[in-house]
């Protein structure tokens, strides 16, 4: 479940950025403070923005935050942070952003399941939007269940 | 009827491409349809054996010289353009 994943600490809501870097910065300071990567994993998830492209943004408003295991994850993490207004990340189909997901894994294969517990709860549009408009940590943790 | 090797594609082949692949099976399962899912990264996927590929206008370049069929996806989460972007393509060549 979404909910064993998600705490209050690796939440943060109505961030107020103004670039990508930023907001991308936000959700990774979320994973390092919580024990769960190194701070090069940050930079890694900026890099790998910049070096690939907007890709991650992965549905309208959305951004998939991450690097490999190898750029300095120690755990399995996920963060969200919301944003109070939306940025680009140079994604035709799906700019601006105003949800960011940043996730580490220490191996290939030990987020698996967070990321099946994170698409099942995203397919549905409604939580989706639940999530980019919630005024409290509160109201996102009784919406993940 | 056969079991095509359907490739998932992202920039390190465990995030995006992983959450595409989700969407990607749930379709499979509600249309009674069976094949190989995987997740590839930018570097391994042009190495790999596959029937077709998944992936974001940003990926889609890297296999503009392959005959297999590529499925542009802007929305990742959206099973409903999986399911009219990619059946058509599936059921052909499971049915082939």
């Amino acid at each position: 479940m979404l909910s064993n994943y998600l705490s209050p600490e690796v939440i943060q809501l109505k961030v107020n950025v103004n670039s990508w870097q930023e907001a991308v910065r936000a959700g990774g300071e979320l994973l390092l403070k919580a024990g769960k990567c190194q701070p090069s994993y940050i930079e890694a998830m900026i890099r790998a923005v910049q070096e690939m492209g907007a890709y991650m943004v992965l549905a309208p408003g959305l951004a998939l935050a991450h690097a490999r295991p190898e750029d300095g994850a120690s755990l399995v993490g996920l963060s969200l942070v919301t944003l109070d207004h939306g940025v680009n990340f140079g994604s035709e189909a799906n700019d601006p952003v105003t949800m960011v997901i940043s996730f580490c894994a220490p191996d290939h294969h030990s987020h698996i399941e967070m990321l099946q517990a994170l698409a099942e709860f995203l397919m549905s549009e409604e939580n989706q939007q639940l999530l980019k408009t919630a005024q409290s940590v509160e109201e996102v943790l009784s919406a993940v269940g | 009827m056969k079991k095509p090797r359907v490739m998932m594609v992202c920039g390190f082949g465990l995030g995006s491409s992983m959450i595409l692949k989700l969407t990607v099976d749930g379709v499979l399962k509600e249309n009674g349809l069976s094949a190989e899912t995987f997740c590839a990264d930018a570097t391994t996927a042009t190495g790999e054996a596959y029937d077709m590929v998944f992936t974001s206008k940003e990926m889609a370049n890297l296999f503009k010289n392959t005959p297999k069929p590529v499925v542009v996806i802007e929305n990742f989460l959206s099973k409903q353009e999986v399911l009219e972007k990619g059946l058509p393509v599936l059921r052909k060549l499971i049915e082939e």
